[in-house]
């Protein structure tokens, strides 16, 4: 027992060496933001010493070349709008799912409906859903939460509906004597006993929506709306060949979901671990 | 307690009625009306007419379709192996006795947190001129051109990303599957006087199998839906080389004037999806049960 205890320094140093693989991207993405296209010079040091002086100009350029605070405003607001209504919505969904399958004919294929969705690749609804969005007028931000609510809907469910054998059935019957209604019983005592995988449902749909290129492009195509990855896809052409600028911008777009995975780190790879294993 | 059972149906109908509706109409109907444009010949605009099978039957001529397979196979395949690969040794070196566990396995976790899109701009840097002058510095022929120019090898620039972003995840996955494994397990290997290597596969490896099935399933169909690396760092080029299915229905249903075409290809690349994690599923499956 003692002997596996013992540091293995080893690979201690292996694996921080590793590291690299992970720094190298962002260091050189970090140097060249903050350099002036006078110094990029064809070799290696050209992108990877450091800058003559650490200056933040690219970055307030980089601002307000890609509407920076615009699009972050509306990233922030389609990820916590989705992140709230899909704890609401889907544990909701999951909880009678749950219980229904047991007691009510028709939830158990309701329940194998809604989780195969899973398999259903976003290019086969792609096109439909641009053309049925902008026919029912959601060609916008609200379109784009409402899609995230269905897309990651199957997941969620799958998630609520098997936590829910972890809470038992008497706390509920009791509920019941004491005359609550359902749908108090479920905001009352369901709702707070399912808190880990509030969180892990609320990370796993934070991560997902957050990074999402296709559905924004697709669906807020014609709002000129941005959120923060689509405005590097869409202010390409404005870069040129100014990576300096570029690279200001990148590290803009990067900024916040580092500082929260930074905060929240140990949360997050919970949540991530916790949604693999159940799902 | 008669009356109050069917006022708790209710209540739960009146739930779910609403969620399956918001889910039928965002998810089951486009995909009925993407099967249905699969049968024409609209192209995204103006008036069409219906063909049949046609779409179908053009799919399996059709050479850039043809080729976009071919390029998502490859790389769904190599990327689902080397992933699984170097993430099961991550996991086996970040769940071993080593010092600074938390932070290293918060350090490694970092490529999958950041967006594909950005991440693939910053690799593409890399690989157009940090390689290159690599290449130039120490005389290595294959580098000192951008591999993302070269028909051959741009396909590898996109892998390297898609593997770099994956792993962190497949880590993850892989470290709470290892903590699985009861202490005693290794304690009475140890005592049995295996080495590690055994050790691994008649012991470790068996019974975190049930990791390795999420895995293979996940890494497999995130690859194959590949499509935000490839529209930053090749843009399906070049000569079509890089184009991923994902990114050719999107490029020629979206405005190439194919949404019919584009729909049918669609369509089969669902078949394909489910088709290969239901086998992935049932294979696997039958192996957990052996072991």
């Amino acid at each position: 027992m003692r002997e596996t205890k013992k540091t293995n320094w080893v690979l201690t140093i292996v694996l921080i060496l590793g590291t690299v693989t992970v720094f190298f991207p962002l260091y050189m993405a970090i140097i060249i933001a903050f350099k002036q296209p006078s110094e990029m010079t064809n070799d290696v040091a050209g992108a990877l010493a450091f800058p003559a002086k650490w200056s933040l100009d690219n970055f307030r350029q980089a601002m307000e070349v890609t509407d920076f605070w615009h699009s972050l405003g509306n990233s922030l607001l389609i990820t916590l709008t989705t992140i709230v209504l899909a704890v609401l919505i889907h544990s909701i969904a999951g909880y009678v799912i749950s219980r229904g399958m047991t007691r009510i004919k028709g939830f158990r294929f309701i329940y194998l409906y809604i989780v195969s969705g899973m398999f259903v690749p976003f290019s086969i609804l792609m096109m439909p859903l641009v053309k049925q969005t902008a026919q029912m007028g959601l060609g916008n931000r609200a379109g784009v939460i409402l899609l995230y609510l269905v897309f990651y809907m199957p997941m969620n469910v799958l998630l609520y509906t098997g936590y829910m054998k972890n809470i038992p059935m008497a706390l509920e019957e009791a509920a019941d004597i004491d005359g609550a209604s359902t749908w108090k019983t479920f905001w009352k005592i369901v709702f707070p006993m399912m808190m880990p995988m509030h969180a892990t449902v609320a990370i796993l749909t934070a991560l997902g929506t957050w990074n999402d290129v296709m559905t924004p492009l697709v669906i807020m195509s014609g709002t000129g709306q941005n959120t923060l990855p689509l405005a590097q896809l869409n202010f390409q052409t404005q870069f040129g060949t100014n990576y300096n600028l570029a690279f200001a911008s990148y590290i803009l777009a990067l900024i916040p979901i580092l500082v929260f995975y930074i905060i929240c780190q140990k949360q997050i790879l919970n949540g991530v671990a916790n949604g693999a294993v159940k799902g | 307690m008669k009356k109050k059972m069917s006022n708790r149906d209710k209540t739960f109908w009146a739930v779910i009625i609403p969620v399956l509706i918001l889910f039928f109409t965002f998810n089951t109907l486009p995909m009925i009306k993407g099967i249905v444009y699969s049968f024409t010949n609209y192209r995204g605009y103006g008036t069409y007419d219906y063909v049949g099978f046609r779409n179908y039957l053009d799919l399996f001529t059709d050479a850039r379709v043809g080729k976009s397979y071919l390029f998502t196979f490859k790389y769904a395949l190599a990327g689902t192996v080397l992933v699984n690969v170097l993430s099961l040794i991550m996991a086996l070196g970040l769940n071993s006795s080593i010092r600074f566990k938390s932070a290293l396995r918060g350090i490694y976790f970092v490529p999958n947190i950041l967006g594909g899109l950005v991440i693939g701009y910053i690799f593409s840097f890399i690989f157009t001129y940090i390689l290159p002058a690599v290449g130039n510095a120490f005389n290595i022929g294959f580098l000192q051109n951008s591999i993302l120019a070269s028909e051959k090898y741009a396909w590898i620039g996109v892998l390297i990303v898609g593997v770099w972003q994956a792993v962190a995840m497949n880590t993850i996955i892989y470290i709470s599957g290892l903590q699985t494994v009861p202490q005693e397990v290794y304690e009475a290997s140890m005592l049995d006087g295996a080495s590690k290597w055994k050790e691994f596969w008649k012991v470790t490896f068996p019974l975190v199998m049930p990791f390795v099935t999420i895995n293979l399933v996940l890494s497999t169909k995130n690859f194959l839906m590949v499509f935000d690396q490839i529209m930053s760092l090749t843009k399906g080029g070049p000569a079509q080389s890089t184009e991923s299915i994902s990114y050719l229905i999107y490029k020629n249903g979206m405005d190439g004037g194919q949404f019919g075409f584009q729909s049918a290809n669609a369509v089969i690349f669902f078949i394909v999806i489910v088709a290969i994690s239901v086998f992935q599923m049932t294979v696997m499956n039958k192996k957990e049960e052996q072991l």
